[in-house]
């Protein structure tokens, strides 16, 4: 699971161009959209093809993502359970 | 009516425009056929998170936009107008080469908001939160005129006080190769190129952005009052000496009352001529000046013309790397500026001293 | 209150009909015309459903007389049946007799053929001459082309507004004295750009789109063109032209809130609203219908709906959206809906909603379902489109 966790802050940085953020900033239970990391709903459909390209999980509606990227933690429970790849 | 004065401009280019004096760090490259953009501090003027997911031609375009307005002293404009020929085209190639290389799979929606024509415009207001009237013009060569034209009925007619008009454009690798295919970009192996004494068709590319801001005021940081802009679709090369005369006559001027014609020369030899028959025939005694051999040429090039032109009017000179022939004028007063491109797009803008 | 901008002529090719009489047909008979996509291959053919106009390219090139080699998008071939239908049903025979110009909106432009010929390019010579006619202002020149037009020639691209603020610009040119008379409207074709564009932003439905309904799941695309033209009174009068409508108020704001969403209480859509409800000198209650932007996506017709309750209370007028006829045909959209007001003005009808089930939970407002016949003096047209673009016209009866 850390590894996943490790992964997904980095694919996160790299996907969306977080220029100025390091790995180790992002704390596994940070929030990331609103306060804490400032994502927003472009991030959020990003992310969205992001789970299905490199974890073959597809979410038909767009608002399922709201919970599963709460943060780091929920978004690597949330793979680790669902992933087809 | 009220009058219509540019009270601020900024420009984002291939020289360094942004925060120098006027033409003071010009390099003028005769073997490129594509200039590089020289590039402004984004970091000044944009939150990196912002900047994270922008294209070039949006931050270039805010870039500008804030320079602008800071000189003028403005912080809310009552519209934003903006012009573009192909919009962020590294964005739309982006998407497209997505979409075609991956078989329309695991495509994200971000390339794609960038690459919406209006997308410029809508970002700078956003980041003013202005909810004004907001309106992107995409024609060619005379996408930035079309704004100034829009612009100027907003101010003459009462609906805005203050303006924010300008032309943007991006260099995008895909494009630029096609336009080199179908001969609008000079040939690669035909340097040194030179605008005024070219033997070669297409012309050198580049991108930017420039900025200004209309006011229905003057002020001390006024640089000309914006007069009068017209555009046509189509014009064949004797039929121009014509629609200028008529259009100065509409502004109560002739041909002798302009101190200054600036032209849109690129240094295409299929096209200049359109050029070269008003500086040999009706303009052959007054004061000319070209700028594409700085800019570039580009669809919305001609806002840096009218950067330039604006500074005529402010310094009372024409720097000698500008110039197109040795007549020095007593005053500049009022100067005209005249452009088009591959023939088409036509446009007339004049601008006087207040 | 000022009667408006004269409007002399129309002409329109949607996929429901391709002139005004055929698409007047298909809104009162409630004849749709969203089915499976059939011109362009996609992967997503059975997840989504479109207002495709059913004639190919080579059809449409043929309508036109176009030569062989012609580099014309199917944008610029829309565009330009469109528009001469226009100028004739406007009794225009000499197109520069007057100080005429021409104002055009499209988002694709010629993207269906550079997406097509992308990699072509560079291998080959043969379709190399579609690469000048990628940009929008290349689509344009070429309606004025086939019309004889010389003048003002200039386009208008602000997403799914873009269409309205080409009228708007169109008549503030009258009214200035500029022009004496103006060809205005939009155009845009399906391609895939802007289908996997709409795909990654989850806002398409997979069934037929069903605006202002509780459960919509998005909108349909759709292609088409439309154009009116735009007369002085004084170049009415001296022809003695039949005035079709007025175009009594328009305006534009902007959102400024998302780049693609639009805000909750509607912001931009109502300031709109209030802007051609004064240069038009008209109340809210002086509106007998609204044809609403209604794509059927979650965030507009909340965000829309919001702001029609927060501009006419709780007298709202019959309103209804078209796009369950014709689909979401982006920049060509506020031209096709104008010609339809224009139409609903003429012959005092209000178009049905169709598709619609279930109100929404947010508020009480629910569309017209059934085709209305009743005395209809002033018609509302909103466009929202992306970059928080709101856009609104006032039409009324001549």
């Amino acid at each position: 699971m850390e590894a996943l966790k490790q992964e997904l802050k980095e694919k996160i940085i790299n996907v969306l161009n977080l220029e100025d953020i390091a790995v180790e900033d992002v704390n596994d239970n940070d929030a990331l959209f609103g306060d804490g990391l400032g994502l927003d709903s472009i991030d959020a459909l990003e992310l969205i093809v992001m789970l299905d390209k490199d974890y073959g999980i597809k979410l038909a509606d767009p608002k399922e993502g709201k919970a599963i990227f709460q943060s780091i933690e929920t978004m690597a429970k949330y793979i680790s359970e669902n992933r087809t790849k | 009516m009220k009058k219509c004065y540019i009270n601020g401009t900024a420009c984002v280019s291939s020289q360094k425009t942004i925060n120098t004096a006027f033409l003071q760090d010009i390099i003028v490259n005769h073997g490129d056929n594509i200039l590089e953009l020289a590039l402004p501090d984004y970091k000044e003027v944009i939150p990196p998170a912002a900047a994270r997911r922008m294209a070039k031609g949006v931050k270039n375009g805010i870039v500008a936009s804030h320079w602008a307005m800071k000189e003028a002293g403005t912080q809310n404009p009552g519209a934003i107008i903006t012009g573009t020929g192909m919009g962020c085209s590294v964005d739309s190639e982006k998407f497209l080469k997505a979409l075609i290389d991956n078989k329309e799979e695991f495509l994200t929606p971000t390339s794609f908001i960038q690459s919406t024509h209006n997308t410029v415009g809508g970002q700078i207001a956003l980041g003013l939160q202005c909810k004004a009237y907001n309106f992107t013009y995409v024609n060619g060569a005379v996408s930035f005129e079309s704004s100034l034209i829009d612009a100027i009925m907003q101010i003459e007619e009462g609906d805005a006080a203050t303006v924010l008009v300008g032309g943007v454009e991006e260099t995008a690798e895909n494009t630029m190769n096609f336009l080199q295919l179908s001969g609008s970009i000079k040939d690669k192996a035909q340097s040194p190129y030179s605008v005024l004494e070219s033997y070669t068709t297409g012309a050198v590319f580049s991108e930017g952005a420039t900025f200004f801001v209309l006011e229905d005021e003057q002020k001390d940081t006024t640089y000309a009052e914006l007069k009068d802009v017209a555009i046509y679709n189509v014009l064949k090369q004797d039929e121009v000496q014509a629609k200028l005369e008529a259009f100065l006559a509409n502004n109560k001027l002739t041909v002798n009352d302009i101190d200054a014609i600036v032209l849109g020369c690129n240094g295409d030899t299929r096209y200049d001529g359109y050029y070269t028959a008003l500086a040999n025939g009706i303009f052959s005694a007054t004061p000319q000046a070209y700028y594409k051999h700085l800019s570039g040429e580009f669809n919305t090039a001609s806002a840096f013309g009218l950067w330039v032109a604006s500074h005529i009017v402010k310094l009372q000179e024409i720097p000698q790397v500008i110039k197109v022939n040795s007549i020095e004028g007593k005053s500049y007063k009022n100067v005209l500026l005249y452009n088009q491109y591959r023939g088409v797009d036509h446009s007339f803008t004049l601008i006087s001293q207040c | 209150m000022n009667k408006g901008v004269a409007i002399t002529g129309m002409g329109i090719i949607s996929s429901i009909g391709a002139t005004v009489e055929e698409n007047f047909n298909a809104l009162v008979n409630g004849r749709p015309g969203i089915t499976v996509i059939d011109n362009i291959d996609t992967i997503h053919k059975n997840n989504i459903k479109v207002g495709e106009i059913k004639k190919t390219n080579n059809q449409l090139a043929q309508e036109l007389n176009l030569p062989a080699d012609n580099n014309f998008s199917r944008t610029a071939m829309l565009a330009t049946i469109a528009a001469k239908q226009a100028v004739k049903n406007a009794g225009i025979t000499d197109i520069n007799e007057y100080n005429t110009g021409l104002i055009s909106a499209t988002t694709v432009g010629g993207m269906d053929m550079t997406e097509t010929y992308f990699y072509d390019y560079m291998e080959r010579p043969d379709n190399r001459r579609y690469i000048e006619s990628h940009d929008a202002g290349d689509n344009t020149h070429k309606i004025a082309n086939e019309l004889g037009l010389k003048g003002m020639v200039t386009t208008i691209s602000t997403a799914c507004s873009s269409a309205a603020n080409a009228i708007m610009l169109g008549a503030r040119l009258i009214k200035s004295g500029k022009l004496d008379r103006v060809i205005v409207g939009g155009a845009d074709a399906l391609s895939k750009f802007t289908i996997n564009g709409f795909k990654t932003l989850m806002i398409l439905s997979d069934t037929y789109n069903t605006p202002f309904d509780n459960n919509r799941k998005g909108l349909n695309l759709g292609e088409a063109a439309a154009f009116i033209v735009l007369e002085s009174d004084e170049v009415v009068k001296k022809q003695n032209k039949k005035v079709l409508a007025y175009l009594s108020g328009y305006g534009n704001a902007n959102d400024a809130y998302h780049q693609t969403a639009s805000s909750e209480n509607g912001d931009g859509a109502f300031l709109a609203m209030e802007k051609a409800f004064k240069i038009s000198g008209l109340q809210p209650s002086d509106v007998d219908y609204i044809n609403a932007h209604g794509t059927a996506t979650p965030n507009n017709d909340l965000s829309e709906g919001r702001a029609l309750i927060r501009a006419f209370g709780s007298n709202m007028p019959d309103f209804s959206s078209t796009k369950p006829f014709t689909g979401h045909t982006l920049a060509a959209a506020a031209a096709i809906e104008a010609v339809y007001s224009i139409l609903a003005l003429q012959n005092g009808v209000v178009y049905p909603n169709l598709n619609f089930e279930t109100p929404m939970e947010e508020f009480n407002i629910i569309p017209q379902t059934v085709l209305k016949e009743k005395e209809i003096n002033h018609v509302l047209s909103n466009s929202f489109g992306f970059g928080g673009n709101c856009s609104t016209l006032l039409f009324s009866k001549s």
